[in-house]
Order: C-alpha cells, then sequence, then structure tokens
C-alpha cells in the first residue's frame, strides 16, 4: 500500500498558489487511483491558512515545517523541511510542484531519504495498482512513461499539468515537524526578489496567450533598413494592450548578448525552445519565426498556434502552426494594436 | 580568498541541437536510432557553467578549474576538439553512456565520486558548477544528487550570475517565477551553481589554451573510467504527433488579418 504525501510550499501570507494547488489535485487523483491516503506537507514561515484552504481536500492528515527560517526559498532549510515531511509522513510516495523552491530541493530530498526522483512529471496515473508518471526527455522532443519499484519516489509536477483544487476551505488540525539542519546551519540568506516592475513584466506565465518575437523583427524591410526601435514599440504596446506574455528565439537573443542592442527588454529568460523556456499557454502569436525543430520545441505545450511571417513555405509554420498569415509583421501589428483600442 | 577556488564542473555530452532525434529500443534498454553517429556537443548549460568558471577563475588567482564529463570516450574527444579550445581546465572522463535514459542518481553517484577523488580536493575552497538543466534527460536533478553526496548543503540552481564580495561572499543571482530572480548570499565554499545562461558569450576558440588542455585531455580520456549506468522501467518512449493542418492565409488585407487575430485572442 503506497503513502503519498504531497509537498507544498505556501506564501508569505501563508495561502496557497495555482501551482502547490495543482499538485494537491494531482496527489488526490494519484491516491484514488491506487486507494491510498494521502498527507499533505506544508512548507513556509505561515502555514495555516494554507492547512485551512485544504481542510476538505481528502487529506488523511497535514504535518507542517513553519517558522521564520522556512520564509527563505533556501537550499539548506528547505531540503531538511521536505525530508522530514516525507519521513513525518511515512511517506512512498512524494509528490510536489515543479517550483523554483521545490524543484531546487526535492532531488536532494530524495538522496537523503535514500530514494529516487523524477522531476517535471507532466500526467501522473494508476495502472495496474502501479503509480505511472510521465516526462518529457531531450528538451520535449520525446516522452516516456516509467515507473519505478524504488521508494521513496519524489516526483515534481511541471506545472500547468493539472486543474487545481478549488474545494472549500475548513479547518484543518496541522501537526509540527522539526527538521534537522545539517552541522552549521544556514549559510546562505536571500538577501531579495529582484522583478520588473509593471509594463517590465513580459514574462507572465498565467497569461492565455504568448507572443513569440523572432529575429525577423530585426533584418530589413522592404525599405532596405531594419527598424528594431519600431519593433521594440509594436512588441511593447501589443503586450500592454492583450497581457500576453512574451518569448523569444534563441537568434534574436543571441544578437543581443553579441554587442547588437536590438530590444532593451529581451533577456534570456525569455527565451523559448531548445535552450530557453517551454511554457504553457492556451494560445501563442509567433511573428517573425523560422526554423523548424528548436521552435516547436518551445511551443510543445502551447494550445492554439497562430504565425505572421512572409514566407508561406517557413519550416516552423508548416504543420506546427494552426495558421500562417503570409504578411508584413510590422503592418499586421500596428492593425492589431489599433483594433485593440 | 587568498589560495583561490577549486571550481569543478559537472559537464555531460548530447547530441547537436539540430539533429533529427529518434527513440529506440535496443538490448542496452532505451537510446536514440543512430545515436553514436549523431554529433555531439558540450550540454549548453554545463557549457555556461564552464565559461563562468573559467571567468571567475581568471579573477581569482590560485584557482583551478576541472571538467568532469560522462559519455563514450569517442565522443568526449570528438567533443573536447572544440571544448578545449574555449577555456583552461582539467578534464576527468568517465566512460558511460550519454543519453538521456540513464538514472541521473547513478550519473550522479559517479560523478561525486570521481569529484571525491581530485588529488588535493580541499572542499573549503569548492564551488561545484554545472547546468541547471540537461538537453538530454533535463532532470534537473543530478547536480543536487552530486551535492547531496558531497555534503554541499548550500546549492542554487538557474543561477544567471555569480560575484565575489569583500571577504569572499558570494552574491548569486537564481530564475525565480514570473522573470523575476531571487538574490542570495553564502558566506563562501563549499557551494554548488547550477547554471541557467549565466551572462557570458561563448569565448572564441584560442589555440594556445587547446593545445595546453589536449595535454592532459587525451591522457584523462586513455584513463576513463567505465560507469555502469542503470536506466528506469520505462514503459514506453515515443514522438509526440502533433502534425497540424496549417491553414495559409496570404493575399489578404492586412486589416483583415489584423481583426481574425484579434477576434482569436478575444475568443
Amino acid at each position: 500500500m503506497e503513502t503519498i504525501v504531497c509537498i507544498v510550499q505556501t506564501e508569505g501570507d501563508g495561502s496557497l498558489a495555482k501551482a502547490a494547488l495543482e499538485a494537491v489535485a494531482c496527489a488526490k487523483e494519484l491516491a484514488a487511483g491506487l486507494t491510498a491516503q494521502f498527507a499533505v506537507g506544508l512548507l513556509g514561515e505561515t502555514v495555516q491558512p494554507g492547512a485551512d484552504a485544504l481542510a476538505n481536500c481528502g487529506a488523511s492528515a497535514f504535518f507542517a515545517v513553519s517558522g521564520a527560517a522556512f520564509a527563505q526559498a533556501r537550499y539548506a532549510t528547505d531540503a531538511a523541511a521536505v525530508t522530514a515531511l516525507a519521513k513525518a509522513a511515512g511517506a512512498t510516495i512524494v509528490l510536489g510542484a515543479a517550483t523554483s523552491r521545490l524543484a531546487r530541493v526535492m532531488p536532494g530530498a530524495a538522496t537523503r531519504l535514500g530514494g529516487v526522483s523524477d522531476a517535471s512529471v507532466t500526467a501522473v496515473a494508476a495502472a495496474g495498482g502501479k503509480p505511472v508518471v510521465t516526462r518529457w526527455y531531450y528538451r520535449q522532443r520525446m516522452f516516456a512513461e516509467l515507473t519505478r519499484d524504488a521508494r521513496p519516489w519524489v516526483v515534481t509536477i511541471a506545472p500547468g499539468c493539472f486543474a487545481a483544487y478549488a474545494g472549500a476551505g475548513g479547518s484543518a488540525a496541522v501537526t509540527g515537524v522539526t527538521p534537522e539542519l545539517a552541522a552549521g546551519g544556514a549559510r546562505t540568506t536571500v538577501t531579495r526578489i529582484i522583478s520588473p516592475s509593471g509594463e517590465q513584466q513580459t514574462i507572465r506565465p498565467d497569461a492565455k496567450l504568448l507572443f513569440v518575437a523572432g529575429a525577423g523583427w530585426t533584418k530589413k524591410q522592404s525599405d532596405g533598413a531594419a527598424h528594431a526601435g519600431e519593433a521594440e514599440k509594436l512588441i511593447l504596446n501589443f503586450l500592454n494592450k492583450s497581457k500576453a506574455s512574451l518569448g523569444t528565439s534563441k537568434s534574436l537573443i543571441d544578437l543581443s548578448g553579441e554587442g547588437q542592442q536590438v530590444m532593451s527588454f529581451l533577456t534570456h529568460m525569455h527565451q523559448v525552445g531548445q535552450t530557453g523556456a517551454t511554457p504553457r499557454h492556451p494560445k501563442g502569436l509567433a511573428t517573425c519565426c523560422h526554423g523548424e525543430e528548436p521552435h516547436v520545441v518551445g511551443w510543445r505545450f502551447i494550445g492554439e498556434r497562430r504565425a505572421v511571417n512572409l514566407d508561406a513555405n517557413c519550416g516552423w509554420a508548416q504543420g506546427k502552426a494552426d495558421v500562417l498569415y503570409v504578411a508584413d509583421a510590422f503592418k499586421v501589428m500596428a492593425k492589431v494594436i489599433e483594433l485593440m483600442g | 580568498m587568498s589560495d583561490g577556488y577549486q571550481i569543478v564542473v559537472c559537464g555531460g555530452i548530447v547530441p547537436d541541437p539540430l539533429q533529427t532525434l529518434e527513440p529506440v529500443h535496443g538490448p542496452a534498454g532505451w537510446g536514440l536510432k543512430n545515436e553514436l553517429m549523431l554529433p555531439a556537443i558540450l550540454d549548453p548549460w554545463s557549457g555556461h557553467a564552464l565559461y563562468e568558471a573559467a571567468n571567475l577563475a581568471k579573477a581569482a588567482a590560485g584557482s583551478k578549474v576541472w571538467l568532469v564529463s560522462m559519455g563514450p570516450k569517442a565522443k568526449l574527444q570528438q567533443v573536447m576538439m572544440t571544448v578545449a579550445q574555449k577555456a583552461a581546465f582539467e578534464l576527468i572522463a568517465l566512460d558511460a553512456p550519454a543519453g538521456g535514459f540513464t538514472e541521473a542518481g547513478d550519473v550522479a553517484a559517479a560523478l561525486a565520486e570521481a569529484i571525491e577523488a581530485i588529488p588535493g580536493l580541499d572542499k573549503s575552497r569548492l564551488l561545484l558548477f554545472g547546468g541547471w538543466q540537461s538537453a538530454s534527460r533535463g532532470a534537473g536533478a543530478t547536480m543536487q544528487i552530486v551535492g547531496e553526496k558531497l555534503g554541499v548543503v548550500d546549492q542554487f540552481q538557474g543561477v544567471d550570475k555569480l560575484t565575489i564580495e569583500d571577504g569572499g561572499v558570494l552574491r548569486v543571482l537564481e530564475r525565480v517565477e514570473g522573470g523575476s530572480y531571487q538574490e542570495s548570499t553564502v558566506s563562501g565554499p563549499p557551494a554548488l551553481f547550477g547554471w541557467a545562461t549565466g551572462e557570458l558569450p561563448e569565448p572564441p576558440n584560442n589555440p594556445q589554451v587547446g593545445m595546453a588542455n589536449m595535454r592532459l585531455v587525451m591522457p584523462a580520456l586513455q584513463k576513463a573510467k567505465p560507469v555502469q549506468l542503470a536506466q528506469p522501467a520505462f514503459g514506453s518512449v515515443q514522438l509526440p504527433c502533433q502534425k497540424r493542418e496549417t491553414r495559409i492565409v496570404k493575399d489578404t488585407p492586412v486589416e483583415a488579418i489584423a481583426r481574425e487575430i484579434v477576434d482569436w485572442i478575444n475568443a
């Protein structure tokens, strides 16, 4: 009989983010499939609001590591906390969202538990009474279903793969757990979170649309000149109006790295594809993108896809996009912005 | 730090990203079709880690860089012909499959053992570098396990910047959600850094560095220790079927295209 614990990190106010609620939904589904129980292990400075939000989720128990030392996303304290929560729950399967905080520590916690780990799993199922996970290999080019006999099995769930748990809250009884910190204590101090403010924040994981700007925006246009400045204004205007998230291709990012300041707001974090991110959004609009496999990889988890570029035979768009508009992206996006009011 | 850092970079090799990849099942388990024929490169994130390591070693007198790399010897040799010209390092080679279907835990255990065996290793000066992901297994787990096995509990993932401050304090920027960074400080080594892209471009080839490296690369390849790696119990490995029927819209007024896009976005 498996025993599952779902590790959830709480936010500063003790609440739970969407990724944590998705992990809870995954744990609930897997437990049902395996006819097993699942517990919740909370991690954060304040945990009671999060536990109360999950009071009716069906968890058999709630464990928590809390206090000021666990406000910070720091390996030394978080790895000890996850290990302690898994031990307290007697877990054979440890689930958690693949957030930056948990992804940093879950494999290390698996090592401390003498177990095994799999990261960024996109599906979990019970098949023949055994848990089976799906994850991608070679940068989202192929996927595999796998299972393991070794326990505990520590698994992180990629955000966006499960509908977030949305049950009614209540009052949960939480059992406190005290982790054993490594000798010497925590030498790391988190000093701050640096976030782009307001309109400069162009990476929006929860956006309905991913807008991808390709290197074509910086190339010479029909008048024989490049218009990077105009491209920058158009793209930012569109992002502000649509609230889309911005992605870009490696070729465009590399131009910036080579000293050609093409678009001031682009960083490596915007890059999608083979060596960038593979974000999840319901819709994607690519503009001035060319090339096949590396770009397609970045679009693996985009639902509806449309593209605007000048080449009807573009290898990236043919067979990969639902609609390809063969047109000048400068003119099209200017008109789109105008129509959006 | 007066004696400099001992910077150990863990870096695997992966198929060139422009190659078409197809999974096949063989006697040794899952692999890639014509895997040994595919041109290989140093994993992109490991590459960033190596360049950052070389840059840091230049800035901190007395520092040294090791590159611990696992793969079939012939492939490692091919990749090192290029990589050795980019940055100064001493290679520690491990002879094993480089594919993505192997166990991250097994790979990490072999890497940790090889690092422990470095003559004169001083953990009070040790900085472990590697990629935060890889372009093969992409487990995002190997470095954490290496750190655990070596007792390094100050770990950072998705690192884009590392600066050394007065008193040897290390200041780190890690990628977190929504395009933000988490800034942390750690009082000094030992520490582990899983690099994202960092801030440095790929260095140009330097034949002098290449010649100096290659004097040590060939002996390191000759004495590469063979490593046995297991695979998880795969039920299947498949390519995604995502061929879409693309509707081509051309010779259409810009306004009509824009209106269709706006309607689609708002739907």
